[in-house]
């Protein structure tokens, strides 16, 4: 008895800063959310108890509301399977003996490491300009350049084209996936004569599926948050036309440009609740889709 | 030549020409920083400037108004180096105390761990700054910096796993040498965790050094203001005249991650690789 209550002791000693942070900044933060979400406050004076007023006014009358909802599920429908489309493709291509593979590796996961960065938005602003070289290349290739600022929906294609050219990370973790793949399942499929596709729908896919699911629920919280893209290369509008307005962003201006402190708070539990229905969805779907090793009963 | 070569070969400059591609904005943006800015756009075609300049830097570096950027680069290694040193204590004790030591709860508080890895923080912002501006945080490194001292959950993660495959014969011996449980930490774990501690400070530093959302809420006068935010105000304030300095001041922010990423590959790599950090 003795010993437990030591051993308890010493163990809540030392994860006590996690506790304490978490109560901190994270429970208390979260419960003083929903209070703000039902009242109507803007920091100077004190919050006014309206119900769900704030709830009801985003989807019956606030249009710009709808708006960043529409431009963010576009871009995360979009930008999370094609990021993780190129990410598998350029996985798969290095997934060679070869020795330059570790170069390669290197040089294909810099976009990731520095596209969150403002120094990458700016330059995305200005290689996508109407003089920039994204525009010249269209040129090039015999096609007409685009207005990428003029066109709400070209200018979201922007940001997605930026959050695939950072696939790095998610390919990383697909090659440390294929190289845990046991080289004899291929041999013995090239015994039975697979062909490439086979060998690829029939082994590299569903060996790889739990590396999937996880690349694919961090990338959607992931992008279904981005904020600094949005930001700095719409000069904190969100246009053209609200073309970019982001979710975070759109929350960012409702709390700190509009001081609407209940209305952003009552957009954060929204989108918390959003994003936890489709991480839930896609654990769910994973089901059918996900193949564990141990499952086959060894 | 042997069909092999060929092959391979084919495989090289496919491999090698998509990767030039993907690193051509990067490129374009390091050559136009030391070209005249009357001629970025004019000759937006060729990397090679004509006449080469340092002239962006030279401006670039002055800053805007009473503030130079070496002032902005001062005040973004402190905020690093605080935050840092904020999650090496925080993150090893927490990690040490989930994967050694056995107590009632355990796998509770764990499993809530992981939960906050979810998260999105941005959830958190609103509520968080308006707790901030209570405690009359407002326009000082504390909201930044102080919650760096209370763990991160990646972190936290990726060290526990780490010490998993520590073998616990070694605390045992310990144990029997004498040592009690903070000894074993010190003693025992804490150096066989350096790697581990190495990709944690990596990644601490590469998240803190490019964040801007944190810094455009907390800090308010301009001597306080971080690289990102000088970034951000160049091109907000970006006139015709001004794409060199901005450009240049863009890739003066890049160096000091691509020096890390240079010297510290290995850890960045593995880190991500095992334990899915997203970079």
């Amino acid at each position: 008895m003795q010993t437990h209550m030591k051993q308890n002791l010493w163990g809540y000693l030392f994860i006590s800063p996690f506790i304490i942070g978490f109560l901190a900044f994270t429970i208390v933060p979260m419960i003083a959310s929903l209070y703000f979400s039902f009242t109507s406050y803007n920091l100077f004076n004190p919050p006014e108890w309206i119900g769900f007023a704030n709830y009801i006014e985003m989807f019956t009358s606030d249009p710009r509301y709808i708006q960043s909802l529409k431009v963010t599920f576009i871009y995360v429908l979009a930008g999370v399977p094609l990021q993780l489309v190129s990410a598998l493709f350029v996985a798969m291509l290095l997934n060679t003996a070869s020795r330059a593979v570790g170069l390669y590796r290197t040089v294909y996961y810099l976009p990731s490491l520095i596209g969150g960065s403002v120094a990458v938005a700016i330059m995305w602003r200005n290689i996508f300009g109407d003089e920039g070289i994204i525009n010249l290349a269209l040129q090039g290739l015999g096609l007409d350049p685009v207005r990428w600022f003029g066109n709400p929906t070209a200018a979201l294609w922007m940001l997605i084209f930026l959050a695939i050219w950072q696939f790095g990370s998610s390919m990383l973790i697909f090659l440390a996936g294929l190289k845990s793949i046991p080289q004899s399942y291929y041999e013995a499929a090239s015994v039975d004569g697979g062909s490439y596709f086979q060998k690829f729908f029939h082994i590299t896919l569903p060996m790889l599926s739990p590396v999937i699911l996880f690349n694919t629920v961090m990338q959607t919280i992931g992008t279904f948050m981005t904020f600094v893209p949005a930001y700095v290369i719409s000069k904190g509008t969100g246009g053209p036309l609200d073309g970019t307005l982001l979710y975070s962003l759109y929350l960012f201006k409702q709390g700190f440009e509009f001081f609407h402190m209940g209305y952003a708070s009552a957009m954060a539990w929204v989108i918390l609740v959003v994003i936890a229905v489709i991480t839930s969805l896609i654990f769910y779907s994973s089901k059918f889709w996900v193949h564990y090793e141990s499952e086959g009963g060894r | 030549m042997r069909p092999k070569h060929i092959k391979k070969i084919i495989y090289h400059v496919f491999v090698s020409g998509l990767a030039v591609l993907l690193l051509y904005p990067v490129f374009w943006l390091i050559a136009s920083s030391f070209k005249e800015t009357g001629q970025i756009f004019a000759t937006a075609g060729n990397l090679i400037p004509k006449p080469f300049t340092f002239e962006n830097y030279a401006q670039g570096w002055q800053g805007m108004g009473n503030y130079g950027f070496d002032t902005y680069i001062m005040n973004t290694f402190v905020y690093v180096l605080l935050v840092l040193l904020g999650h090496l204590i925080s993150c090893s004790l927490i990690a040490f105390g989930f994967a050694r030591l056995k107590f009632t709860g355990r796998g509770i508080w764990f499993a809530i761990m992981i939960m906050t890895l979810m998260l999105p923080s941005e959830v958190l912002m609103i509520p968080q700054y308006i707790i901030f501006a209570q405690l009359d945080w407002l326009n000082s490194l504390k909201p930044l910096v102080v919650p760096a001292y209370f763990g991160h959950p990646f972190f936290i993660f990726l060290l526990v796993q780490f010490i998993r495959t520590i073998p616990r014969e070694l605390d045992e011996a310990a144990i029997i040498d004498g040592c009690n449980t903070f000894g074993i930490f010190t003693k025992i774990i804490l150096p066989l965790l350096v790697p581990a501690l190495a990709t944690t400070s990596i990644f601490t530093f590469y998240w803190t050094w490019s964040n801007l959302l944190g810094p455009v809420l907390y800090l308010n006068s301009p001597g306080n203001y971080t690289v990102s935010m000088a970034l951000n105000m160049f091109l907000s304030n970006e006139t015709v005249s001004n794409w060199g300095a901005m450009f240049a001041m863009s890739v003066v922010s890049l160096i000091p991650v691509f020096i890390i990423f240079f010297i510290f590959q290995r850890y960045v790599v593995e880190g991500i690789s095992t334990s899915g950090l997203k970079g």
